[in-house]
């Protein structure tokens, strides 16, 4: 389950909350339960990513309470946060690839970090990178692929781990329709699966072809909750 | 097969972070290189002094030398010259070895740059001098007694105020060494740690992108520490193989002061250089592991 309570949060100068600083998110609360899938929309800048943010431990709440995976955020320590990462996977608006890294070697980060048998990443690697269509280029690095295959690149590191909780931060912005439908695809797959689901979007159209309960942000509120 | 294996373990092996890249491969070892250079030449300077003060101390601390007035006048005993009766002390005594009146040349020889060419012209009282070996510690007091009974006013004086203060001048050598030697390593650590921080900088994306996927901070530490290891280790290689040549000519300085006659085939290495000069890179790969591993962990606390 993923909980949050009474979420307050601002970004961190120098290591610290600023007190100036102004809260990005703001008396946050809502549940999703174990294998949910939730949208969460609002407008650019209404505080979707760092709702995602919270959610993958890249930020700490000044104030609130986070469950993810049902365990309390506030008091893990630094290798337990770790390990907990290692069950979350993260589909970024940016992609977030090495550019030192092949193709093959991006998507197998999260299991060589996890210390799989290199026979196993060799068998699941290949087979994603088939089915997102990139078998082809699996000694290219990030800067010789287009957007819509770095967004694939990106989809198949998040989903390579069969995480646990998957969140997508408009993951079907550089796509085609095509590619998106297979997207949306694996995801509600891996959604069936059990994996709890979070997709940050604008794109309400999307929203409307795969109907699921919403999280709706302004100003770093929560101003709809679809359960 | 074999290049499925070969592919197997470049891919196990894979720079997740690019600090083949990112940490200054040439800049590292040379810096340690040269503290290490330094290390070896403080350690050389440290063993010479302690080996130069042994043999000094050893050589100044037992030489006796009797100085006997008026020589050839009767002893008091009234038995033979004042020469004769404290040369037969002297030669009784088991505390002294190889009791040697000095010969009229040799005298002539030490006065001459005082004195001019020939001493016995001048018809001075020269007194006589003897030398031999005082083989207990402390001073002759006994001896001086015994010496003063058949022959009043000879003095007897070993080299133990000229040898305690070698000893002082060696443990400031010794001293010094030490304070050299904790001073490289500290450089040699504030060297590893600013090139690791400018592989951080460097590579601060890749280490939140990798820290995002659940890596631990000591996957992240571990990999610039064997980078930092493997530098400092290589640098410091080198610098004691450099500093070679520059102790073999220190030892060949230092040889006449450590008792080795001229026409020696060359000096060696003393045994325990030797034996420390191997440990410098390791002493390296050491301070090259912990500073990394401290400076990565420090910086990591800064990710959430």
């Amino acid at each position: 389950m993923i909980r949050f309570e009474n979420v307050w949060l601002k970004y961190r100068h120098g290591g610290k909350s600023s007190a100036a600083a102004a809260d990005v998110v703001s008396n946050m609360s809502f549940e999703i339960p174990d294998g949910g899938f939730r949208w969460l929309t609002g407008a650019s800048g209404a505080g979707k990513t760092s709702v995602l943010k919270l959610m993958y431990l890249a930020e700490h709440p000044y104030r609130g309470r986070i469950d993810i995976l049902d365990v309390h955020a506030a008091r893990l320590g630094r290798r337990d946060a770790a390990m907990l990462r290692r069950r979350i996977g993260v589909i970024y608006q940016d992609f977030r690839l090495l550019s030192h890294l092949s193709v093959y070697d991006n998507v197998a980060l999260p299991m060589r970090l996890a210390r799989r048998p290199e026979k196993q990443i060799r068998s699941d690697v290949t087979e994603l990178l088939h089915w997102v269509g990139l078998s082809a280029k699996l000694d290219n690095r990030p800067y010789e692929l287009s957007g819509g295959e770095q967004q694939r690149v990106a989809i198949a590191r998040a989903v390579i781990g069969r995480p646990k909780l998957l969140l997508a931060d408009e993951p079907t912005g550089n796509l085609d329709d095509e590619q998106a439908h297979r997207l949306m695809l694996l995801i509600t797959a891996l959604n069936r699966m059990g994996t709890t689901v979070v997709v940050a979007t604008h794109n309400l159209a999307l929203v409307k072809e795969y109907p699921a309960p919403l999280l709706e942000i302004a100003h770093g509120r929560l101003v709809l909750d679809g359960d | 097969m074999a290049g499925w294996c070969w592919m197997a373990i470049k891919r196990r092996n894979v720079d997740l972070l690019g600090l083949r890249s990112a940490m200054a491969d040439r800049l590292l070892p040379s810096l340690v290189g040269a503290m290490s250079f330094l290390a070896a030449l403080a350690i050389a300077g440290s063993m010479a002094a302690a080996t130069l003060a042994r043999q000094w101390q050893g050589d100044a601390g037992s030489a006796l030398t009797v100085q006997i007035a008026d020589p050839s006048a009767p002893a008091a005993t009234g038995k033979g010259s004042r020469l004769q009766a404290v040369l037969a002390i002297l030669q009784a005594s088991p505390n002294v070895s190889d009791p040697t009146s000095l010969s009229a040349a040799a005298m002539n020889d030490l006065l001459k740059p005082w004195l001019g060419e020939d001493t016995a012209q001048l018809n001075l009282p020269v007194p006589a001098i003897i030398t031999g070996s005082w083989n207990q510690p402390g001073p002759p007091a006994v001896l001086q007694a015994a010496l003063d009974a058949v022959a009043p006013g000879t003095l007897a004086t070993t080299g133990e105020a000229w040898a305690s203060r070698v000893a002082a001048l060696t443990g400031s050598i010794q001293a010094s060494a030490v304070s050299v030697l904790l001073i490289v390593a500290f450089v040699a650590a504030a060297v590893i740690s600013v090139a690791t921080r400018a592989g951080l900088a460097q590579r601060r994306e890749a280490i939140e992108i990798i820290h995002g996927l659940g890596a631990l901070d000591s996957d992240i530490a571990n990999r610039f520490a064997i980078r930092a290891t493997r530098a400092s280790a290589m640098g410091a290689a080198i610098g004691a193989l450099a500093a070679l040549p520059a102790l073999f000519w220190l030892a060949r300085l230092a040889a006449p002061f450590a008792g080795i006659l001229p026409q020696h085939p060359g000096p060696a290495l003393p045994l325990p250089l030797c034996a420390s000069l191997p440990a410098l890179p390791v002493i390296a790969a050491l301070i090259g592991w912990m500073t990394a591993q401290v400076t990565v962990r420090g910086w990591l606390r800064q990710l959430a």
